[in-house]
């Protein structure tokens, strides 16, 4: 039907509500037939950490990264309103009344539907990230591979 | 107008109509008849918008006590 459309997202930012617009339009993309990659870089990659991964051997540098970014998809502080926390559990309970769905879900959702999320290895060497603390199915790869996606797709967003 | 398989989207909001729209039709053949139920108000001009990329037809839409309906035929 549509081979031939694609649809590319950075995620470079970290906010649940940015990532939570990123995945909603990567998920409505892929519902158009695109083929559809998420590049995921600095703080876009807290989103894919597994809150459950084992704690992993740092340096002191990264160890400190690693406190003061947050660990997986429900961890994310709001870009507006956050309100030292309250605000992304307000955010909780309005997606539920509205029938909405969460981050988690729309990532669930994304690996349903053959979205490529790719983790850039450059920022998480920066960040101190390891890929032992990141979710499975993940594809691990650097600007090269995200631009061979990009000049295929018509549609590139960064976020 | 006879349906081939019908999605009820309804309560689910964006952009659940659409991706539960993709997975029916991909089940169909072409020329069959996909009818979707939605409340949520974007999915209206999600679904036509939807349905021409494809290109598939949509046959008819109305809107009944605040449920949109369309009847889309696959390309």
């Amino acid at each position: 039907m549509e081979e031939n459309k694609g649809t590319t997202i950075v995620v470079f930012s970290g906010e649940l509500d940015k990532v939570m617009a990123a995945f909603i339009i990567a998920n409505g993309a892929a519902a158009y037939g695109h083929k559809v990659t998420m590049f995921f870089t600095f703080w876009g990659l807290n989103t894919l950490k597994n809150e459950s991964a084992p704690k992993v051997k740092k340096g002191f540098l990264e160890r400190m990264f690693g406190w003061m970014m947050p660990k997986g998809p429900n961890k994310l502080a709001l870009s507006q309103m956050n309100f030292l926390g309250a605000g992304p559990k307000l955010i909780q309970h309005v997606i539920k009344k509205h029938n909405a769905m969460t981050v988690p879900q729309l990532i669930e959702l994304a690996e349903q539907q053959g979205i490529n999320l790719v983790a850039c290895t450059m920022t998480m060497d920066l960040l101190g990230i390891e890929k032992e603390e990141m979710m499975d199915g993940l594809t691990y790869a650097g600007v090269g591979a995200y631009i061979g996606d990009a000049e295929k797709a018509n549609t590139n967003l960064f976020i | 107008m006879k349906s081939t398989k019908i999605v009820d989207a309804k309560g689910l909001s964006c952009p659940m109509p659409i991706v539960r729209a993709k997975m029916a039709m991909d089940e169909l053949q072409s020329g069959d008849i996909l009818e979707v139920h939605t409340t949520d108000k974007g999915s209206q001009a999600d679904l036509v918008a939807w349905a021409d990329s494809g290109g598939h037809i949509l046959e008819k839409e109305l809107n009944e006590d605040d449920v949109f309906k369309f009847w889309i035929k696959k390309a």
